[in-house]
């Protein structure tokens, strides 16, 4: 990190544009100065903020895996002020960032584990990380399952990598969308996350789940794991509340005594559920 | 260091605060204005007044301004240069006349404020910034040092710190090498300090409320009513944060003109609806009692859990302020009464 | 107060409504508003000409309103808050009951939005001597003193926003200042945003401003922002004869027009 001024972001330059879906669009960013693009490292599950400079930060986390060197990238949904800034942006075009803040996902301690992946619209991106730092470490870890789901077809993100993991042989992926918003064309299950999850009963044996989503996916996940078998400390998530800082100092996204940007943004469901409802 | 003992006249104060303008000082004091007193610049002593509890709004704007620009901008047609703030022209300031509740304080923000992540800024500021501080011999009804470990006497904070013995008196205890540089650098100002016992010299605030009946004892009501019944009358105006010593919450916003602009970080307040709310419309903390559960939670639970020092320091600045009349210690006794229930 | 006292015991004992919004005795001798839920708490009530907080801004707080029915003991302001509020869609007359106190200590007790109209008719509704000489003070000023005067004043302002928490009439769910796409007002406290603000405070409560002082009584910096409210008081008041909260059914002056309007944009 800058010594100096720790609110001073690098500058990035945007080698790429991807769009997801309506509103979504990706970024695969480079540091300009070498030095910091060689030093620079982070573990899957942390984010930044993301600045559009005159316009202001925003806080996403680092959607590609800590295995990419060279880049990092960033999927965003345009709802505000900052993110319709970036979202004018084109390649070449300079951004800020700075990073990495938080927590992780600890995957070393899932060595020889199936890896439960679920999640919902807009939130795959931190499990994307961790997807693709766990596939390229794929002898580390037995059975890999993502369930992914989104309103309609044309809200489900990475479409491309889906494909990658569905043609895969070593990946089990099941995609869904919400009922009545079925293509003609579409192959994948109908229904909502947590239904589709409780059809597809994934064993809980040596299983740890992750878990990403908006807060009603969430909350009518966890109690279908539970069903089936997963004990709180084996499921992951992440939580998102305001930030504007990301190290501990603005004061506004703590849940209770916890500060997300600091002590999270990963959670076990069992550290949630000692926590008050303040996310 | 040791805490070092010397005289000073209130007629060497004059001299003082000449000198430390001279010496390219900002000197802040005590000044009334239209019946308020603020901390000012002043040039003169005797712009400073006596007559006071304590300040309206608290010295922290010195070390923590209410809008600082962190960082700089440019464009131009292809390019986008960050310029760093330059540190250097943070000019060397004096606080004169801070109480001991207001040193104090300073030590809550410098907790915040260094931290894993230092804010070199702030902590920059701080370091260019002498705290003379005067002990209280008067106290008012809104005032609980005392119950919250701060003393009216009390060095912790303070560079210097200044204590009447009589009308012409000070006693000088000098308590940082901060405060040793200053009275080496105008030692004709100050004399052999005289024998006395400061404790009968300052005021004797009484102790109103067992702090040990509160701390580790409340956050396990974090879902009780009592939030709700002691903020029903709470307006949420946030004048609370704004005047507080210790309170450093901050919002990070960009000003741009299109060729130039300013990255800034100016105060904000867990009493706002807006502190948390999400761009999705959600809010964590969506109505006034849960965010009047977040100021006293973050001053009695998580500064001291995570910073080891309590984040209130007993000024009642936020309760002389509230134009609703929410009184912090009335409210912190009748938790505890909540709690002993 | 007896009679109110009493008066709320019943009210509170019937079921008839679940709380009582009044006035109670505050820290150090001051006065601040009270919550009563029982009917043995309405002994801490009193009403006398100390009781100047405005508690029409407690009507719209969720948590207050989540209670259910609801008394309030109004002072002028209050009710002339109530019929603005009423005019403004905000509350409804089934909501609440209204009790008050005349100058010479008789209770009253009102039916409905209409008595409520008929009382304040009778009343004093003036501006408060001090700010109508301190208006005239500054209409004799010249162009310059006057930006002089508010740029002294505005450059003390920290953007607290608690003239508008205070402000009964400031329930806008999501105010002008919170909007950034475009940001309409800079966040941060300096002069200018500081002068955008108070500007548009004032356009936003002109023919709304009941005139009861709360946001300069708010103001930590002792700021005299109700000034800024009150000459539109007076211009409303001069050019369209129409004061605010004197009836439960007034037009709003910023927001309507006549085909005789002076200005013809709209035409
Ligand atoms: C740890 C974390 C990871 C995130 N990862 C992603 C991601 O990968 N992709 C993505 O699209 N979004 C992500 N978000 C949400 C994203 O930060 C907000 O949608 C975004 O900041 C909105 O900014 P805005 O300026 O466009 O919106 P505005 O509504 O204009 O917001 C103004 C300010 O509010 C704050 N803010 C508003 N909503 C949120 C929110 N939900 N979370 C945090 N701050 C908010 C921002 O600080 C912003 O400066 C993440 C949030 C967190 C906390
Ligand atoms: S000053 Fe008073 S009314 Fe305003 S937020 Fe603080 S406690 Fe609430
Ligand atoms: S919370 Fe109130 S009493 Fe405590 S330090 Fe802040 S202003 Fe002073
Ligand atoms: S969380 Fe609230 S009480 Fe704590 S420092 Fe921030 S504004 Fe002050
Ligand atoms: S209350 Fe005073 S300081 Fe606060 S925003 Fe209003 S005018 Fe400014
Ligand atoms: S983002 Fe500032 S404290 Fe967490």
């Amino acid at each position: 990190m800058n010594e100096q001024n720790i609110y001073m972001p690098y500058l990035m330059r945007i080698e790429t544009v991807r769009d997801e879906a309506p509103f979504v669009k990706t970024f695969r960013l480079k540091f300009i100065n070498e030095e910091i693009l060689n030093r620079f490292t982070f573990k899957t599950g942390q984010f930044g903020e993301y600045s559009a400079i005159g316009e202001g930060e925003s806080t996403f986390c680092i959607a590609s895996s800590p295995t990419l060197k060279g880049y990092i990238e960033c999927t965003f949904r345009q709802t505000g002020k900052v993110t319709n800034a970036l979202a004018m942006k084109g390649e070449d075009d300079v951004i800020g960032f700075r990073g990495p803040y938080g927590n992780f996902f600890p995957i070393h301690e899932w060595k020889n584990k199936n890896l439960l992946f679920i999640a919902g619209g807009i939130a795959l991106p931190p499990l994307r990380s961790v997807i693709w730092n766990c596939l390229d470490l794929r002898n580390d870890y037995k059975d890999v399952t993502i369930i992914y789901g989104a309103k309609t077809v044309d809200e489900l993100i990475y479409k491309h990598e889906l494909k990658t993991w569905d043609e895969r042989s070593d990946v089990k992926l099941v995609t869904t969308v919400d009922p009545g918003n079925e293509t003609p064309e579409w192959k994948g299950k109908i229904g909502f996350v947590p239904t589709v999850l409780d059809e597809v009963a994934p064993s809980s044996e040596n299983t740890v789940a992750i878990v990403c989503g908006p807060p009603i996916m969430i909350k009518y996940t966890f109690p279908v794991l539970e069903k089936l078998g997963f004990t709180s400390e084996n499921i992951f998530t992440t939580l998102e509340n305001r930030m504007k800082c990301g190290f501990g100092k603005c004061g506004r996204c703590n849940v209770g005594k916890v500060f997300v940007c600091k002590d999270g943004p990963v959670f076990t469901y069992k550290q949630l559920k000692e926590l008050p409802q303040e996310y | 260091m040791n805490i070092e003992n010397k005289l000073l006249k209130l007629s060497s104060l004059e001299g003082l605060v000449l000198k430390l303008n001279q010496d390219g000082k900002q000197v802040f004091a005590p000044v009334k204005k239209d019946n308020i007193v603020n901390f000012a610049p002043v040039s003169a002593f005797h712009e400073m007044t006596q007559d006071y509890i304590v300040t309206a709004r608290s010295a922290k704007f010195v070390v923590f301004p209410r809008v600082e620009t962190i960082l700089e901008m440019q464009f131009s047609k292809d390019n986008i240069t960050l310029k760093d703030k330059d540190l250097s022209s943070i000019p060397d300031a004096v606080l004169l006349g801070t109480r001991p509740c207001d040193a104090a304080g300073f030590k809550v923000l410098t907790s915040i404020f260094e931290g894993d992540y230092i804010d070199n800024i702030y902590v920059t500021r701080l370091k260019k910034t002498t705290i003379i501080s005067i002990s209280c011999n008067n106290y008012d009804a809104k005032c609980f040092c005392t119950s919250v470990n701060v003393h009216p006497g009390g060095t912790a904070g303070s560079d210097i710190l200044l204590t009447r013995i009589d009308n012409d008196n000070f006693l000088a205890e000098i308590v940082t090498e901060k405060g040793k540089e200053i009275v080496n650098k105008f030692d004709t100002l100050f004399d052999i300090a005289p024998d006395v016992n400061k404790d009968s010299l300052v005021a004797n605030v009484p102790v109103e409320f067992d702090l040990s009946a509160i701390l580790g004892k409340i956050y396990p009501r974090f879902e009780s009513d009592i939030w709700v019944e002691q903020s029903l009358r709470c307006i949420g105006c946030g004048t609370c944060a704004y005047v507080c010593p210790t309170c450093g919450c901050f919002d990070i916003q960009d000003v741009s003109d299109g060729h130039n602009g300013q990255r800034k970080r100016s105060w904000d307040s867990c009493g706002f609806d807006l502190f948390t709310l999400h761009s999705s419309g959600h809010n964590p903390r969506n109505t006034q009692s849960k965010r009047w559960r977040q100021r006293i939670l973050h001053k009695f639970v998580y500064v001291p859990e995570q910073d080891n020092i309590l984040g209130c320091v007993g000024c009642g600045r936020c309760s002389r302020a509230c134009s609703v009349d929410m009184n912090l210690k009335e409210h912190l006794i009748n938790l505890i009464g909540e709690l002993t229930k | 107060m007896d009679s109110i006292r009493k008066r709320a015991r019943e009210l509170l004992e019937k079921n008839t409504v679940k709380v009582v919004i009044g006035y109670g005795v505050g820290s150090d001798n001051t006065v601040r508003a009270i919550f009563v839920r029982r009917p043995e708490g309405v002994e801490e009530l009193i009403f006398d000409e100390t009781c100047v907080q405005n508690l029409a801004v407690y009507l719209l707080k969720n948590e207050i309103k989540q209670i259910g029915k609801l008394c309030i003991i109004a002072n002028i302001s209050a009710l002339r808050t109530i019929l603005q509020l009423a005019s403004e869609h905000q509350i409804h007359e089934e909501e609440l009951l209204c009790l008050s106190v005349t100058p010479n200590g008789e209770l009253l007790e009102f039916t409905g939005f209409k008595d409520i109209e008929n009382y304040i008719s009778s009343c004093n509704r003036d501006l408060p001597d001090k700010e109508s000489e301190m208006i005239k003070k500054l209409e004799k000023m010249s162009v310059d003193e006057r930006w002089q005067f508010w740029m002294n004043h505005l450059s003390r302002c920290i953007k607290c926003y608690a003239c508008r928490s205070a402000c009964p009439m400031c329930y806008c769910t999501r105010c002008q200042v919170e909007y950034n796409q475009p940001q309409w007002i800079t966040v941060e406290a300096t002069l200018m945003g500081n002068f955008e603000w108070q500007i548009t405070r004032t356009m936003h409560l002109a023919g709304r401003c009941v005139n009861c002082g709360e946001c300069a009584r708010a103001c930590p910096e002792d700021i005299p922002i109700n000034l800024l409210n009150y000459k539109t008081v007076l211009t409303v008041k001069e050019k369209y004869n129409i004061s605010a909260g004197t009836n439960a059914n007034i037009d709003s002056v910023m927001s309507s027009f006549e085909s005789d309007d002076k200005e013809n944009f709209i035409r």
